[in-house]
């Protein structure tokens, strides 16, 4: 994976340096809070509800062993001993002390981490597939362009006041599991008719307040065009997006209020301005930066093990029908691991669990471990013949539960339970749903679903995409949740649409389950899912389970 | 017509810690909102408050919360502050802490 060259780590221990300054004069009274908030800010620092939360980036959602032992560490000396993995592949700690997070930055620079631009109006965190390398379908792996990215974005001048975040998503197969469509730039890779892989380039997605399923600027760019195109993108935006109005400013709103065309018009010249300047370098530091993310040697073995441990073990194999994927080498497998147990709070993990997770990498991952946008951790390189060890490990740390894609494996951002913003909660919604459907013993039986909680309009917890999306609200000082369905996050992306009324708190758990186990009267047979019954059949019988005295 | 003025605490962050506290009768910061000096006097409430926004190297983002009288001190009106004067509901973390 990628190493953080002198020059990468002056910059993260200077800037663990100045914010370290900044913290002491805003505890000596030198700086007000007005003054201090945008440096807190710069510096992935917020003011949450019961405390402050850092927020750490993880570039791509690629991290290796030391990496997770250094943030078990964290954790353990100056938070609760946990971290919450989010949908934007980050980790964040809920308890810091403001005295405290230089120490943290510090700590986090040791091992090459930090968390800038996790905040502001910057290019963020760039995310990626986090099967990325590892996965059977994919045409190239997407990491290198996500970290050619990362530095061409980081500090960049004309970059760090644009009228709004900026958010891209990059994936190296056409199976868009990064959820492309939903960014302010979706990067799918796909081939052109000669065979040669580029990208599909996406502009203009978003969730949020106004959700929008962005839109094909460019069906096929050669990936040695790519910086001078995403630069035009970002510099047609930075002139034409809108300033005055907070909820009109993200790429989303520009491209809406332009049309399509008329962007697609301005990027293209700038691109062919732009281009001319960037010469041979970047293409230069592209290579450099592949030979970096090199595939591992990957082991020849039986796999008989693996077989063995499926006939003996039916725990083993359910997990492994449920949480493996193809890997692109033979005798491989993707392992996710879910932070999903029933009843927990979905993306947690503690220290000890960190620990376990980096001990498996080390030992049967090839040293790597993925965050997934939907809160899980993944093993993206497991021989076949290691899987029942490793499914032992997790077992032993509470990390076996067998629920990936299934109804218990539910995104929920941190709702009124931490955030400042929040107007409901989602994380006890989460816990309810995945320990009802666990009394139910029906969600192996349900298959693929995709519920999605936010606990507010900002949709972090892309409720938008859920193929039953929650939404937290305020009716008049109650908790109240709307539903919508049929949404995707996939390369078919879309919108779900609002189902009717919402739920109080009391009764959204009840709203779905009638919900799923409508849709399982309604189904065809076992292997049509959620969204293909939802598709076949409309919205209105789904309605009818939902407000069964409506109907009546 | 205006508004009737309804009865409010002054809540803010503490500086170091983040965590929710209230202004007590004797111009103390608390963690507990029972704690808190409920104010019924519009003019009173606006003056504690701009006096409260003062104090800079003590807490952050102070403002007027809604609250009611009760036996046992202020309580919350909205689910917002409730939270906050309770902690997370997802662990026995932050005040629930402390108080057991
Ligand atoms: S969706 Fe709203 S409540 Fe949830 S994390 Fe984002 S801002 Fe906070």
């Amino acid at each position: 994976m990628y190493q953080y060259s002198d020059f990468d780590s002056h910059f993260v221990t200077n800037r663990a340096e100045e914010f370290r300054a900044q913290v002491a004069r805003r505890i000596d009274g030198s700086l007000t809070e007005d003054e201090f908030k945008p440096f807190r800010l710069m510096n992935g620092l917020y003011l949450q509800l019961h405390a402050y939360m850092l927020r750490v980036a993880i570039p791509y959602g690629t991290l290796n062993a030391a990496q997770m032992r250094q943030l078990a560490m964290i954790a353990e000396r100056w938070d609760k001993g946990y971290g919450h993995f989010t949908t934007r592949q980050n980790i964040q700690f809920n308890w810091p002390k403001l005295q405290d997070v230089p120490d943290m930055l510090d700590a986090l620079a040791e091992v090459g981490m930090h968390a800038i631009q996790t905040s502001g109006n910057t290019v963020r965190n760039v995310t990626a597939d986090h099967f990325a390398g590892a996965a059977a379908d994919e045409i190239a792996d997407p990491r290198p362009i996500a970290e050619l990215l990362r530095q061409w974005s980081t500090d960049h001048p004309e970059f760090q006041a644009l009228p709004r975040k900026f958010k891209i998503a990059v994936t190296g197969s056409e199976t868009d599991r990064a959820v492309t469509k939903a960014h302010d730039i979706g990067l799918r890779m796909v081939r052109n008719a000669a065979g040669e892989a580029g990208f599909e380039v996406i502009v203009g997605g978003g969730l949020g307040r106004t959700p929008m399923i962005g839109q094909v600027i460019r069906p096929f760019l050669p990936v040695a065009e790519l910086l001078p195109y995403v630069e035009a993108i970002v510099s047609v935006y930075n002139l034409l997006g809108r300033r005055d109005n907070k909820y009109k400013a993200r790429i989303k709103i520009t491209v809406h209020e332009h049309g399509i065309a008329r962007i697609r018009e301005l990027v293209e010249a700038r691109f062919e301005a732009l281009k001319s300047r960037f010469t041979g370098a970047s293409q230069q530091i592209l290579g450099q930066i592949e030979a970096m993310f090199a595939p591992p040697h990957f082991k020849q073995a039986s796999t008989a093990p693996f077989d063995a441990a499926r006939q003996a073990d039916p725990l083993f194999r359910s997990w492994s029908d449920t949480n493996l994927s193809p890997h692109k080498a033979e005798g491989y497998a993707i392992a996710s691991i879910s932070l999903k147990k029933h009843g927990a709070t979905p993306g947690d993990a503690t220290s000890a669990q960190m620990r376990v997770m980096a001990d498996l990498a080390e030992h049967y991952g090839h040293n790597e471990l993925r965050i997934s946008h939907e809160q899980n951790v993944i093993l993206p390189h497991v021989h076949l013949s290691d899987l029942p060890e490793v499914y032992a490990a997790l077992r032993a740390a509470d990390l076996a539960t067998a629920n990936i894609g299934l109804a218990s494996d539910i995104i929920a951002c941190p709702g009124m339970d931490y955030c400042a913003l929040a107007t409901a909660r989602s994380i006890p919604v989460a816990q309810e749903i995945a320990e009802r459907f666990a009394a139910l013993q029906l969600e192996h039986d349900i298959g693929a679903l995709k519920i999605k909680i936010s606990g507010c309009i900002n949709a972090c917890g892309h409720h938008h995409v859920g193929h039953i999306g929650i939404l937290g609200l305020d009716r008049a000082g109650v908790e109240n949740y709307q539903i919508t369905l049929g949404g995707d996050g996939s390369e078919t992306a879309s919108i779900g649409e609002r189902a009717g009324p919402g739920f109080a708190a009391d009764a959204i758990v009840p709203a779905i389950e009638r919900l799923v186990l409508g849709y399982l009267a309604l189904r065809q047979d076992a292997s049509e899912t959620f969204l293909q019954a939802y598709h076949r059949l409309g919205a209105a019988p789904f309605k009818a389970a939902l407000y069964p005295e409506r109907s009546a | 017509m205006p508004r009737a003025f309804t009865p409010k605490v002054i809540t803010a962050n503490a500086l170091l810690s983040g965590d929710a506290v209230w202004l007590t009768p004797e111009g103390r910061w608390s963690t507990e909102l029972s704690h808190a000096e409920l104010l019924t006097d519009e003019a009173q409430a606006t003056t504690k408050l701009t006096a409260a926004e003062a104090r800079a190297s003590e807490v952050v983002g102070v403002y007027l919360a809604d609250a009611r009288a009760t036996a046992n001190g202020p309580a919350p009106v909205h689910f917002r502050e409730a939270f906050r004067a309770r902690g997370p509901s997802n662990y026995p973390h932050g005040k629930q802490a402390e108080a057991s």
